[in-house]
């Protein structure tokens, strides 16, 4: 019993981290049809500039004060915006009417880019490096001979915030009605006096900005961080962008469902079944959703017309 | 076919355009490193180097070799055995080094290795541990100890020293330095007459261990033997003490490093693991280069630094006592290394090319590897390698 | 003024059937054989680096040339197709180590040219292709119910899946053990993360042209043959080639079949190469990133363009070697604005020659 709760807790906090970094996935996904690959590298970028700016602020010799997170956050999450942004507006804007598949190679190529500067002397290294403790790494409650510790809710209460903060910006603002009618379709949307460009560079800087605060989340949780070129970040992403697919692409909804259940099934897997096949679990789990019901769990089928 | 063709042809008047001097010919000595300078295994390849370098430094400082200096000429094989080997291929007809250092992954070190024996020019790696690197051939040499004798380090010290009668492993699949130690710790265990109640996989880029500490917790082992590398050891370790797991872990020399303490903080206290050499060692050559490695990068060198360092001086150190710096006069130098007063311990060049030397087991107290106790290799060398 | 039609040139392009394309690729397929021994024969005195570094744009090429089958000419987006080369490489390995075993009671004899080891080499190769081929069979099936970038991801899973499925082989067998284990053990008896290493390197400059002619020759005959105007037809708009009496998920499929084949062989060249050391973590998405780039970067569709971008791209890496930490980033640079300065790639889905003849034409009437 105590396994299953642990494997529960663990499983919703890895899973919050996944649907944070889903949600760009599927808000890019949904405006413009085609997989961000750069995305992962956003969140590998939240990381690390929280582990800079933590140390730039003096915080990795001396214990940091209670509101340093509300420093480091909200400051990770701009500068991840901008770069967003920035990626945007350079790399896929004047891609608008390529191919997919042209858009595709030019975000690997963006995210070789953002992987590989990251790694240069001057910036970030080739050195894993250790995350200060922004937040007191004690347990918080026991139940039922499970830990939960106080980084777990701080993960899972900070994601379930900034998820609702996104819920209400989609579903109840005017800005968040426009990116849904891009997201139906741009050309109507244009007629429509939607300002497109300005909505795609807006989900742009939204999606960062929830990679960099999942990054943040993440470095806190696992303060190991691995160097900027590590194969893990692309993975996680991979992982994540399966979430969204699961949950039903081009849906924040179904990003969020999606981010937990892949959380779930993987920490499952690994714990019931057999650690070596972790890897494989997403990906069977997303072929096995994709045969079923493409459209994911909270898609709707979309019929074309010919 | 034609553009085949005109390729090579291009390729043809390049070549010989540019090369390089600097052969044993000239008043330089070239000798060519491979590394992974970009890609996943970008921080071993570093970290080798600079210890690389910092021979370097000193050895030309000190005068060089028979009165030439030594150059290196270093490739990036950006952690892909195919990019490796063209590398080391290069470096032998193109830049006509006569000798090669590298590589940390086992799978990089075969790759180039096999283009080093077939050329015959001796290749020396500082980190790879798995035991078919020297068997590729008489070129290839290596400076750090084999996985089997690791292995039995961890083992042994578990058995005999911790008094553990059950161990747990957990191990990285995708790392085949980490799945070696785990087969040959687990063989050596067993036979001493332990139990290995739980053998649980992760695959290095995982941050999440928690499934599989759970299971190793239910288990109740008296240790656990954990080999990987640093980059993954602290947040293993943080997890485990998080759920409450009090067990000391064990590990091989991939833990060594100077961010396993920071990034695992109180949760490594208490750990061991098993190392080239021990940052106490009062031994001139390892306080020396300590001091120098932090004078230089401003860091406190890993074991794969320190292993770096050595593989450059014996290098050099072969040189001054070899007939020629041709192939096979090198190796033989090589191969003749006695008593050599490395960084890593008092080396000796065995007859499978390895090097015979002790390992030592640390203890992490107060953030640092404190030192344990040495174990020897004496009459188990005979039995890694049985001959074929 | 409209173009007068060539009836001549009408007939001509009439796509060949399959049985009329024999005969005809018999003479390039010679050709082609005879440039292979010359290379084999002459480029080992230029230099070891020239010969390893032809052989690596060989393999490129045929993988290169392969995906375009699949991702430039029916348009598919297939982004797995390193898990092949792994598929084909293991197989093959399988057999040559095996069997080199069997045959010389010890498997690192190399043969001498065309000995029996040689042919258990290519027998290998090509029963690599095969098993590749049956899994591109397996991953061109959902392609019925999936769609772009949805198919996209199965090919990705798949290749994830198939890398972490031979990361979990048992080590290589040695010595006593070969003789004695049973077949079960023998087959999974890959090397786990470290790689099947230990395999006779067969691998010739000779072979790997061999192989690239054969997979150029099929390529260009694909594309002009009725397959071939399936493939595009699916490519352009696959409702109306559905309503055109085109089956597109035969076609799809076979496409897959076709393109996995060749990649498998690529694999057991690559793993029987001297410099390289068969493992699953190289041959996994990064690779197939790799291969994706070539064919888009060469141009869609473009058998030439495949080629052309699969050299440029394996010698661009060795002409930046010497810059290491800027090497990626100028690699990504130049992506990035390749792709927004020339989308359709640099021939589009025209052939090198097809250019030229189109300008002679215009000036001729």
């Amino acid at each position: 019993m105590t396994k299953l709760l642990q494997t529960l807790v663990d499983g919703i906090s890895v899973g919050s981290l996944y649907a944070l970094i889903a949600l760009g996935y599927t808000m890019v996904y949904g405006i413009l049809s085609f997989i961000n690959f750069a995305h992962s590298d956003v969140f590998m970028l939240g990381a690390w500039i929280s582990l800079a700016l933590s140390q730039a602020l003096g915080w990795a010799d001396v214990a940091p004060p209670a509101w340093a997170i509300a420093v480091v956050l909200p400051a990770a999450m701009v500068l991840c915006a901008v770069i967003g942004f920035t990626i945007e507006r350079l790399a896929y804007r004047p891609l608008r009417a390529a191919p997919r598949l042209n858009v595709l190679i030019t975000a690997i190529g963006v995210s070789l880019l953002l992987e590989n500067s990251g790694a240069l002397p001057f910036l970030f290294g080739t050195q894993p490096q250790s995350m200060p403790r922004l937040i007191a790494d004690r347990p918080l409650a026991t139940i039922a001979g499970v830990n939960i510790n106080v980084v777990d809710v701080v993960v899972v209460v900070v994601a379930v915030t900034l998820m609702t903060l996104l819920q209400w910006l989609v579903f109840g603002t005017k800005l968040g009605r426009a990116m849904r009618a891009v997201s139906f379709s741009d050309k109507i949307a244009a007629l429509m006096g939607v300002n497109v460009n300005l909505v795609i560079s807006f989900t742009f800087v939204v999606g960062s900005a929830l990679a960099a605060a999942a990054g943040l989340l993440y470095a806190m949780k696992y303060p190991g961080i691995k160097q900027p070129a590590d194969a893990s970040w692309v993975l996680l992403g991979l992982k994540a962008f399966c979430a969204a697919v699961v949950g039903g692409i081009g849906n924040v909804r179904g990003a969020m469902l999606g981010g937990l259940l892949i959380g779930l099934v993987e920490l499952f897997g690994a714990a019931y079944v057999s650690t070596t096949l972790r890897d494989a679990y997403v990906f069977l789990v997303l072929i096995a959703v994709l045969l079923g019901r493409p459209s994911g769990i909270l898609g709707r089928a979309v019929v074309e017309k010919v | 076919m034609v553009s085949l063709a005109l390729v090579g042809a291009c390729d043809r008047m390049r070549g010989q355009k540019g090369g390089d001097e600097g052969t044993s010919g000239g008043d330089t000595i070239l000798v060519g490193e491979f590394g992974s300078f970009t890609g996943s295994e970008a921080t071993f390849g570093q970290s080798t180097h600079n210890g690389i370098m910092l021979a370097l430094k000193e050895i030309n400082a000190a005068g060089g070799v028979k009165g030439k200096k030594i150059e290196v000429k270093w490739l990036d094989d950006a952690g892909k055995t195919q990019e490796a080997g063209l590398a080391v291929t290069r470096l032998i007809t193109e830049n006509h080094v006569v000798a090669v250092l590298g590589e940390v992954a086992s799978s990089l070190s075969l790759a180039g290795g096999r283009v080093a024996q077939q050329k015959g020019i001796p290749m020396i790696s500082p980190s790879s541990t798995n035991p078919d690197v020297t068997d590729l051939g008489d070129m290839i040499f290596r400076v750090c100890f084999i996985d089997p004798f690791q292995g039995y380090v961890g083992a042994k010290f578990a058995r005999e020293t911790l008094k553990a009668q059950k161990a747990a492993i957990l191990y990285d699949q995708a790392q085949a330095y980490s799945q070696g130690l785990r087969e040959e710790f687990k063989k050596a265990f067993l036979k001493l007459g332990g139990e290995v109640v739980t053998e649980q996989a992760f695959s290095g880029g995982d941050s999440d261990f928690s499934a599989q500490l759970t299971t190793i917790r239910d288990a109740k082992p008296d240790v656990i033997y954990l080999p990987g590398y640093y980059t993954d050891v602290g947040n293993t370790v943080l997890q485990a003490r998080k759920l409450g797991m009090t067990q000391p872990f064990l590990g091989g020399d991939g833990w060594d490093s100077a961010q396993l303490a920071k990034i695992a903080g109180s949760a490594i206290e208490g750990s061991y693991y098993s190392n080239h050499y021990s940052h106490e060692d009062t031994r001139p050559a390892v306080q020396n280069f300590v001091k120098k490695y932090k004078a230089e990068f401003n860091a406190v060198p890993d074991g794969l630094a320190a292993l770096g360092y050595d593989s450059m001086v014996i290098l050099a150190d072969a040189m001054k006592r070899a007939a020629s710096l041709g192939g096979k006069d090198l190796a033989k130098a090589i191969s003749e290394t006695k008593d050599f007063p490395a960084v890593t311990g008092i080396i000796t060049i065995d007859e499978h090319r390895n090097p015979h030397k002790p390992a030592v087991v640390v203890m992490m107290k107060n953030g640092t590897p404190t030192y344990v106790t040495t174990i020897d290799p004496p009459t188990y060398a005979t039995t890694i390698n049985p001959p074929k | 003024m409209a173009r007068p039609i060539d009836i001549a040139d009408a007939t001509r392009r009439l796509a060949p059937s399959l049985a009329a394309s024999i005969p005809r690729s018999i003479l390039p397929l010679a050709v082609g054989l005879g440039l292979s021994i010359l290379a084999q024969l002459f480029v080992p005195a230029v230099g070891d680096f020239y010969y390893t570094l032809l052989i690596n744009i060989g393999i490129n090429v045929i993988l290169a040339v392969s995906l375009n089958i699949v991702n430039g000419l029916t348009g598919q987006f297939s982004i797995g197709h390193a898990g092949f080369m792994l598929v084909g490489g293991y197989v093959a390995g399988i057999i040559t180590y095996y069997g080199s075993y069997a045959i010389f009671g010890n498997t690192q004899v190399i043969d001498q040219f065309l000995g029996p080891g040689e042919w258990l080499f290519v027998g290998g190769s090509v029963a690599g292709g095969l098993a590749a081929a049956a899994c591109g069979y397996l991953v061109g099936l959902p392609s019925l119910r999936l769609r772009g970038d949805y198919l996209a991801i199965v090919t990705l899973g798949f290749g994830e899946i198939v890398r972490v499925l031979f990361q979990l082989t048992t080590p290589v067998l040695k010595g006593d053990d070969l003789a004695t284990a049973p077949l079960s053990k023998k087959l999974v008896a890959l090397g786990g993360a470290q790689g099947f290493g230990a395999i006779p390197r067969y691998t010739t400059l000779f072979w790997v042209l061999a192989f690239v002619t054969l997979s150029l020759i099929v390529a260009i005959r694909l594309k002009r043959s009725t397959y071939g105007r399936a493939f595009l037809a699916i490519r352009e708009n696959e409702i109306a080639a559905e309503a055109m009496g085109v089956n597109t998920t035969q076609t799809k499929v076979r496409a897959f079949v076709l393109s996995a084949f060749f990649a498998g062989i690529a694999g057991s060249l690559f793993a029987h190469q001297l410099s390289t050391n068969l493992n699953p973590r190289e041959l996994g998405f990064q690779k197939s990133f790799d291969v994706v780039i070539m064919v888009v970067l060469g141009g869609m569709g473009s058998v030439s363009g495949a080629v052309v971008a699969a050299v440029l791209l394996t010698i661009l890496p060795e002409l930046l070697r010497e810059v290491s930490e800027y090497r990626m980033i100028a690699y990504a640079l130049l992506l990035i604005i390749m792709m927004i300065l020339r989308p359709q790639g640099i021939f589009g889905v025209k052939e090198v020659w097809e250019l030229f003849r189109g300008r002679d034409r215009r000036r001729g009437s």
